[in-house]
């Protein structure tokens, strides 16, 4: 007796839709994601269970870790209007260029002396080997923190009428005398309220 | 199915010899795998790199004016001092009365529930009349300690605003500090 066949079909699916997709969706992430921007100054920041995004525009950033301060202003026009305003404080000049290559530094800690020499190093790297970055001054005498965080507050008032927020990224191992001096830098400004940029922490309670 | 029939017809039909065409199919399970696998790479990093703010409000320093001072209860009052070796000391009520606990981060949110409830049971529940934590760090603490003990009071939901005051460390309070070796 013949055996019935039962009609065997093929076990593999076409993958071309469906590595379509995935590469579709690959393309999207990839172009959505925004790179880690490298932090000149080395942080391991604390974790907290709050939930309440950084915002993007509008902010300062100070980094503060290992007895230093950096400085970071968001937004490109922020960053060239204080610039202008503290080079006027100050007396110097900048040329167009470094006003350019400024507008797209990331956070640096440099006395304002040496911004100069510092924005004409070729990139990042150069930057963080040349030594200059010994955090910008903060003491009675020498307060170009305070300086650069008033001018850069005019200039977020000036050009997108917003009040200027203040986030402070500070190392878990920094001791508190120093953040505290940092601190009261800002309330001589009459700051009182400001955000500290924690990690997510996992698993809380 | 989109596969591509490129195998030679019908056999020998005809008896016309036919070059043996190559599969044209590939096999894309492998590519598929790892697009996915970056796909979740990149889902997982754009959500999770985000920084996340806590905001903080410090009380006003104008030396100035003593008008805006605000007179606490002694019986409502926390007072937490950060130490040194990620310890706490923390007293209810006033400085010269009270004996501190010396206790490290992970007891301390025990005792801040603990004192929670013992006000809201001493004032009924009353919603304006709960625990109220003073936080001093001192030069001793570090900011991980800092923001440790912020983060306490948000997941034990105190309510009222800490008062941050690194000014005025009381004397009796770095005695106790010190005796205990936290300072």
């Amino acid at each position: 007796m013949p055996r019935a066949k039962v009609q065997r079909k093929s076990t593999s699916i076409d993958m071309t839709a469906m590595c379509d997709v995935s590469f579709l969706l690959l393309t999207f992430f990839i172009l959505t994601a925004t790179a880690r921007q490298p932090d000149p100054l080395k942080i391991t920041i604390p974790s907290s269970t709050y939930k309440i995004p950084v915002p993007d525009v509008d902010i300062a950033k100070l980094s503060i870790g290992h007895g230093k301060v950096f400085y970071e202003v968001a937004g490109q026009d922020v960053k060239m209007a204080t610039l202008d305003k503290m080079a006027a404080q100050y007396k110097l000049e900048f040329t167009p260029t470094e006003r350019k290559r400024f507008g797209v530094i990331q956070s640096f800690g440099v006395p304002i002396q040496s911004l100069k020499q510092y924005i004409n190093l070729p990139d990042e790297a150069a930057r963080e080997k040349s030594g200059l970055a010994t955090g910008i001054p903060a003491d009675s005498t020498n307060n170009q923190l305070a300086d650069w965080i008033l001018n850069s507050r005019q200039a977020v008032a000036e050009l997108h009428s917003e009040a200027m927020r203040i986030s402070i990224r500070g190392d878990a191992e920094e001791e508190y005398p120093t953040v505290k001096k940092i601190v009261d830098i800002l309330q001589k400004q009459k700051i009182n309220k400001f955000s500290l940029i924690t990690s997510a922490e996992g698993g809380a309670q | 199915m989109a596969e591509l029939d490129t195998s030679s017809g019908g056999g020998k039909k005809g008896g016309k010899v036919r070059t043996k065409k190559a599969n044209t199919k590939v096999d894309l399970t492998a590519m598929v795998d790892l697009a996915f696998l970056l796909i979740t790479f990149f889902m997982l990093t754009t959500s999770l790199s985000k920084p996340i703010a806590m905001d903080i409000a410090k009380p006003d320093k104008n030396e100035k004016d003593d008008t805006n001072r605000l007179e606490l209860r002694a019986s409502q009052t926390m007072t937490i001092l950060l130490g040194k070796n990620n310890k706490v000391a923390w007293y209810m009520g006033e400085a010269k009365t009270a004996t501190p606990t010396i206790e490290g981060f992970t007891e301390v949110r025990q005792s801040i529930l603990a004192n929670k409830k013992k006000v809201a049971d001493l004032y009924g529940n009353d919603p304006k009349k709960t625990l109220v934590v003073v936080i001093k760090p001192t030069s001793g603490a570090t900011y991980k300690n800092f923001v440790d003990i912020m983060d306490e009071l948000n997941i034990a939901q105190i309510t009222a605003a800490p008062a941050i005051d690194d000014e005025n460390i009381l004397d009796a309070e770095i005695a106790v500090m010190k005796q205990n070796g936290i300072l």
